[in-house]
């Protein structure tokens, strides 16, 4: 494996293992921030040992969300050196904002959650973890902002003095449909992640018959938050989706693998097999108008698929070359107008030509064959995105009924007299990781081989450390993130078996 | 003085900042973890030891973390170079701190001699390691490291971890522990009792002396090291291209700034007066953490006056040297970051005044028997 290849595989492993404890933490803050409210307002203790219960998981949850954390502030200056220098005019200042009004807050407050109960008021103790879960939320919003200038990199332009994206619209970088849509997306899907968690767990309680108060209080939280929450991810699913369809056609053509030009509307295709190959999808099962609405809202507008996409990059990498080749007279002379002029008219098209840089250094010489062989790189892995994404819905849906049938139970009273049903909710514990995960692996593998769409190819932002040492970290963050997330897996698991009393030290007070 | 001009000195400020921001909060809290097996023997005192900064250190933390996601937006070439040229040494601090998190929260979950031991030695290695480590970083500034970029400012350098701990990298590497260790003393001396509060206070003076030592053994050391001179013309608000200037080497350079301005001694005299007063004071532990928070105060001030304006000397190709004058964002990125710290900084100063203001007092031993407690 090269350093991209290495690079890449470090990235992935070390963002897939953050975004293990991200949702939990997510999720689980607000549970406890609404489980202390009923505390507050109800003074009933029972809600107390509640807040203090998932609290403990939460912090061995939390613990190993910052550990896993820290990695990822830092690789983008360690393993995508170039990426930095390139686009860290734009994408540094948002991860600047996160560190300074969501990391402090969280940080800050999650101190006083463990350590000041018996050091605050029952109202500032409540103020103190509404404004940990805050943080924890708007840590989410920040760095989607930075992830959604990735997905659309809008508001920036290219500098040539500097080599470099700047910001030109500050406002645009923040206010990015993408971002907004994904922020709102993921931080539902953590919702979604803490409900199953607190679901789960006071399933397999129930199904014991330990804890019984406890746990149906946990559930019906649970339920509640949980039903408003997996609506939320489905739509802004689709509302990522749909701006997915305006700037990332290649991404929609990839998850649908969609190799010719659907007209309008577009049918959606349920279930196939993508042969990477041969450019087609065998035994394909087709709703019709359903992609068509969802990626551009209309029933008269053609979704472009993979083939043209490709022919559309192969004369952008024309146009890129041609401001490429300007760059390299400006070098020669830095103040001439008419060049700059000329640049201006390309240069949306440069990162297109930048792919050409996996072939040869010197790209402006760049034969028809490798412009071709560039342009097909702009296709991810289908069969990956197509499958990835629809067992990501899948679940998505699956939760939905899951927790309108907790929902209902809940308000006949009868969660803890359906076995099956606890089965069920205790088989999903793993789900929304799986979901999430995948979830990633749609927005970040389908937008390859791009790090920055359409700005700069994934393999240009590597730094040029030597790839001894990046086998080296990598294999280190494997092992060493593995033993954390066993040890981390044990006293989980451990302090769910103890359960509330033992943990607390506590008697369950009946309400 | 342009806007731009302006702009970059207050980002280089803001560095500063920032660095001793970390060395003062996070400080404390990696030099209760390097006095971990030395100041708390038993499982109590080890408890109460991490207890002290158990509620805070995570804070602290952030300012580690914000000094990166800083140096990415308003020094990215920075960020860039620094970070992928010190590549295994920053593995190896990462790799130390993603074990204070777990090692924290982890440790008394389960009751068992090895597990704790193990996590104990943990969180040590997570208080000295980092310490050493950005010590050693600031000392390869001071000799320059191998490193230079191509038309397309793609950044490249010959730099091993072996080539970075060299004697006079290591020389402040020991520099950085031994303030470190100072503070982290003095704060266990103000939130301990008893015998860890006796073996805290009896490590501040003997912290203190070496610290001095050392970092004057540090000064007499630079003097004999080339310096940098930027010596073509370079307008201070010329677009970041680090491959615009020309740049000479100077012997005994990196005192060129406190001989035009002797002020810049102060620097060195807060250094100084941080370390004697901690001393002094000892026997009012909240003055004395005051006065140990001058050290890496004094420390780091000295260290970016004399280098400015550079942030990163080469030593192999010294023109592609990155200075505060080519290699920060563009005006329009510091200025709106600016206006983010102007508005949110004195919020997160304010709410963490107030988090110690509700945690303050010592740990007692009976103070760890709760469940809650680390």
């Amino acid at each position: 494996m090269d350093i991209v290849e290495l690079s890449r595989l470090q990235f992935a492993i070390t963002a897939l293992y953050h975004f293990l404890f991200v949702p939990l933490t997510i999720g689980l803050s607000v549970l406890l921030g609404i489980m202390e409210t009923v505390y507050v307002m109800t003074g009933r203790p029972i809600w107390r040992d509640l807040v203090k219960f998932w609290g403990v998981l939460f912090g061995i949850n939390f613990a190993m969300g910052v550990a896993t954390g820290i990695t990822m502030e830092f690789q983008f200056g360690t393993n995508w050196a170039y990426y930095s220098h390139y686009v860290g005019d734009v994408f540094g200042a948002p991860l600047a904002i996160e560190g300074l009004m969501a990391f402090f807050l969280e940080a800050t407050f999650v101190g006083l959650f463990f350590f000041a109960w018996d050091r605050l008021s029952r109202v500032q103790h409540l103020f103190a973890t509404w404004t940990l879960a805050l943080g924890t939320n708007l840590s989410a919003l920040w760095i989607l902002i930075a992830n959604g200038w990735m997905q659309y990199p809008v508001g920036a332009r290219f500098n040539v003095d500097t080599m470099r994206m700047e910001v030109s619209d500050f406002m645009a970088v923040l206010f990015n449909p993408v971002a907004q849509a994904k922020f709102v997306h993921t931080v539902s899907a953590g919702y979604v992640t803490g409900s199953v968690f607190v679901l789960a767990v006071s399933a397999y309680y129930l199904l014991r018959g330990r804890h019984v108060e406890f746990a149906k209080r946990s559930m019906t939280v649970a339920a509640s938050f949980g039903i408003a929450s997996a609506l939320s991810v489905v739509v802004l699913g689709d509302e990522s989706g749909y701006t997915a369809g305006q700037n990332q056609k290649m991404k929609i053509a990839a998850i649908e693998a969609m190799w010719n030009t659907e007209p309008a509307p577009a049918s959606f295709t349920v279930v196939g097999l993508p042969d990477l190959a041969t450019h087609t999808t065998l035994y394909q099962v087709k709703v019709p108008w359903v992609l068509g609405l969802i990626a551009t809202r209309s029933v008269d507008t053609p979704v472009p698929g993979i083939n043209e996409l490709v022919g559309l990059a192969h004369d952008r990498i024309k146009n890129g070359l041609i401001a490429y080749e300007t760059i390299l007279a400006i070098r020669k002379a830095p103040h001439d107008a008419a060049l700059r002029a000329k640049l201006d008219a390309h240069v949306t098209d440069l990162g297109y030509a930048l792919l050409l840089k996996r072939q040869r250094g010197d790209i402006e010489n760049a034969t028809e064959a490798q412009i071709a062989q560039a342009a097909s790189s702009t296709i991810p892995n289908v069969p990956v995105l197509f499958w990835a994404f629809r067992f990501m819905v899948g679940f998505g849906l699956w939760f939905i009924a899951l927790f309108a049938l907790a929902f209902w139970l809940s308000a006949k009273r009868r969660l803890d007299r359906h076995r099956l049903f606890l089965w069920a909710a205790l088989l999903s514990l793993p789900l929304p990781w799986l979901a999430s995960e995948l979830g990633w692996i749609v927005a970040e593998y389908g937008r390859q081989p791009w790090a920055v769409e359409d700005v700069l190819p994934t393999f240009l932002g590597v730094s040029s450390t030597d790839p001894g040492n990046v086998l080296f970290s990598l294999i280190g963050f494997v092992v060493f993130y593995s033993a954390l997330l066993g040890a981390d897996l044990y006293l989980l698991q451990k302090y769910i078996r103890l359960g509330p009393d033992a943990t607390l030290g506590t008697k369950e007070v009946a309400a | 003085m342009s806007e731009y001009e302006i702009l970059r000195l207050i980002w280089w400020a803001l560095l500063g900042v920032l660095l001793i921001g970390f060395a003062i909060m996070d400080g404390f809290d990696l030099g209760t973890a390097a006095l971990l097996p030395f100041v708390a023997r038993s499982d109590v005192e080890r408890r109460v030891a991490i207890n002290t900064v158990g509620p805070v250190w995570e804070g602290n933390q952030v300012w580690f973390i914000l000094g990166g996601g800083a140096i990415f937006a308003a020094w990215p070439a920075l960020y860039a170079a620094s970070f992928s040229g010190f590549y295994l040494a920053m593995i190896l601090v990462l790799a130390t701190l993603i074990l204070r998190p777990v090692g924290f929260k982890f440790r008394s979950k389960v009751e068992d001699a090895r597990w704790r031991a193990f996590w104990d030695y943990a969180l040590f290695s997570g208080g000295i390691v980092p310490a050493l480590v950005f010590g050693v970083a600031f000392g390869n500034l001071f000799e320059g490291v191998p490193f230079g970029f191509d038309a397309d400012l793609r950044f490249h350098s010959t730099i091993t971890l072996l080539s970075l701990l060299n004697p006079f990298a290591l020389l402040c590497g020991l520099v950085s522990l031994s303030m470190i260790v100072l503070h982290g003393a003095v704060w266990l001396n103000l939130k301990t009792t008893g015998t860890v509060k006796a073996r805290a206070a009896a490590v501040v003076p003997f912290a203190a002396l070496v610290f001095a030592l050392l970092f004057a053994l540090a000064g007499i050391w630079v003097s004999q090291l080339d310096g940098l001179r930027i010596v073509s013309a370079l307008a201070h608000d010329a677009p970041s291209n680090p491959l615009m200037k020309t740049v000479a080497r100077a012997a005994g350079g990196w005192f060129a700034n406190f001989a035009a301005h002797p002020a810049l001694w102060l620097t060195v005299a807060t250094a100084y007066l941080g370390a004697v007063m901690a001393v002094v004071l000892r026997r009012q532990p909240g003055l004395a953490f005051i006065a140990s928070a001058l050290v890496p105060l004094g420390t780091i001030a000295t260290a970016g006056a004399a280098l400015f304006p550079f942030l990163l000397p080469s030593s192999s190709e010294p023109n592609a040297s990155l200075t505060v004058w080519d290699a920060s964002s563009s005006r329009l990125t510091l200025a709106v970051m600016l206006g983010v710290v102007v508005l949110l900084l004195p919020v997160v100063l304010a709410y963490t005044a107030w988090v110690y203001r509700v945690m303050r007092g010592p740990v007692r031993p009976e103070d760890v028997a709760s469940k809650t407690a680390y």
